[in-house]
């Protein structure tokens, strides 16, 4: 499959690769460093209009949402946004998501590659139910400004436009360059910034003119490599790596970024409930290299020549230049400062279980 | 897109390329190389008296993308590693025939550099791919 932004993408010297299905710009002639380095510094534009999303609206659309997904959006006052998860049965991780409060309608914005399987489970328990499930791909276009620039970025855009008022974790409207849009300031690069929802029509002018008006600012268009080592970075997990059906929020540590046990009952909720009671065999841990070396997704984790874990991801940080990874060890060994190895082509390599995030930004209000 | 050919070398049909000086080698990888392989973030070079095999791996440069294995292009004993690459192993990047060599060799046979492609070969052989 292709986004709207695709030829863009290929006139442009995008290295293309496939992702979930999509052939996703990777990176660009910049190369990935630069292009992480610049989000961190000034600002960066994703394409991620292969991001599924949804409108929920109805009567009976809050309660259709507080069974489905984990967050209690009770607490959700119009115009705020919040992380949460989708949850099978056993409290298993069918997707991470963003629920967005809108005016009258919620958004909830789910993973590429999970969108076809969380649109059927979504659907299958809206029944008996007066709500909406309608799919926003066909309307809009989704891009991601992300960087201490983005909003100066936009200002430029739309100077009379009320940027500054935004907090963090929003979802507004707004228009730039003639294009009523929806704002969302949330991200997935540890960096403030926003989620635009724009649309279809005209979708590669307006991409165009973001990066017109950010060019002073130093804006440049990242790919995948990018966004993938500044989430890595800033430990927000990534579906497929971190988490999956297999694992649950508890293990993930997640649940206080996305769940709320109590005030409302939702799919997972009493598996959830069950798996608190006991310890917990293995948890997920952020860990730094102490030899040089390059841990990546699958690798074993080690202790006392004993295999303990496995890698999620792994990677060289360009921010703090050493070399990092997540990965899921045995409870007793996930302490920060346990010293574990990481088997890199059967060699056993120093790491150590550290605090996370690896990289926390300085540009946070 | 364009790839820099040092016209003072010889290359393998895997994109590494060997200089030789006097009795030894310079080996690192091609232009074009390094650009495939994207931001090179480590290099694991093979310890100094570890004997290369012509067209058998002989050492690891991982990219952002993953760990790709280079092939040694001549047969011989490592005499020296680059060891500036493992504080900057982004001048495989940035330098990759100059300050981004990685390993030096006494060669074992020096007659495989005979089958070796020069720059001209190696030009038209690029544009073949």
């Amino acid at each position: 499959m292709e986004t709207r932004l695709h030829g863009w993408h290929v006139a442009n010297g995008a290295r293309m690769v496939d992702f979930g299905g999509w052939d996703m710009p990777v990176q660009y002639e910049t190369g990935p460093r630069e292009e992480h380095m610049r989000v961190r510094e000034a600002a960066g534009l994703f394409d991620i209009d292969h991001m599924g999303r949804l409108e929920i609206s109805g009567p009976h659309a809050v309660e259709f949402l507080q069974r489905v997904q984990t967050w209690d959006i009770s607490l959700l006052k119009p115009g705020r946004a919040h992380y949460s998860m989708i949850l099978n049965d056993s409290g298993g991780i069918l997707d991470d998501i963003f629920v967005y409060h809108r005016t009258d309608s919620w958004l909830v914005v789910v993973n590429a590659s999970n969108a076809p399987k969380d649109t059927l489970w979504l659907k299958s328990h809206a029944s008996g139910l007066d709500v909406s499930i309608k799919d926003l791909r066909a309307e809009t276009c989704m891009a991601a400004l992300q960087g201490p620039a983005a909003r100066a970025v936009l200002q430029a855009l739309g100077p009379k436009e009320d940027l500054e008022s935004i907090g963090y974790h929003h979802v507004v409207e707004r228009t730039f360059a003639g294009a009523r849009v929806t704002l969302c300031t949330t991200g997935y690069t540890g960096e403030p910034g926003y989620e635009i929802l724009m649309p279809a029509q005209g979708c590669e002018k307006f991409w165009n003119a973001i990066l017109e008006a950010g060019a002073p600012r130093r804006l440049i268009p990242c790919g995948l490599a990018a966004r993938d080592s500044l989430r890595a970075e800033a430990c927000l997990p990534l579906y497929g790596n971190e988490i999956d059906e297999t694992t649950d929020p508890l293990s993930a540590g997640l649940v206080r970024a996305a769940v709320r046990l109590e005030g409302h009952d939702f799919i997972g909720r009493r598996a959830l409930a069950a798996l608190a009671l006991s310890p917990l065999p293995r948890v997920l841990v952020g860990f730094e290299m102490k030899e040089p070396g390059v841990p990546r997704h699958g690798y074993s984790i080690a202790s006392g020549g004993r295999v303990v874990g496995k890698v999620t991801t792994g990677l060289f940080s360009p921010s703090t230049g050493k070399y990092v990874g997540m990965g899921y060890v045995e409870t007793g060994l996930a302490g920060v400062d346990t010293e574990v190895s990481i088997v890199i082509r059967d060699a056993h390599k120093a790491a150590q279980v550290v605090e996370r995030p690896f990289y926390t930004s300085p540009h946070w209000r | 897109m364009e790839f820099k050919v040092d016209q003072k070398v010889r290359y393998s049909k895997t994109h590494e390329w060997v200089r030789v000086e006097g009795g030894e080698a310079v080996i690192g990888i091609s232009d074009y190389a390094q650009n495939k392989l994207s931001d090179v973030v480590f290099v694991e070079l093979p310890p100094a008296g570890k004997e290369l095999k012509a067209g058998a791996a002989c050492l690891v440069i991982e990219s952002v993308k993953a760990a790709e294995e280079v092939f040694a292009p001549v047969s011989g004993s490592v005499v020296g590693r680059n060891e500036a690459l493992e504080k900057s192993p982004e001048l495989v990047n940035s330098d990759p025939f100059g300050q981004g060599w990685l390993v030096r060799v006494k060669l074992a046979v020096p007659a495989e550099i005979d089958s070796l492609m020069d720059a001209a070969a190696y030009t038209s052989y690029l544009s073949t791919l």
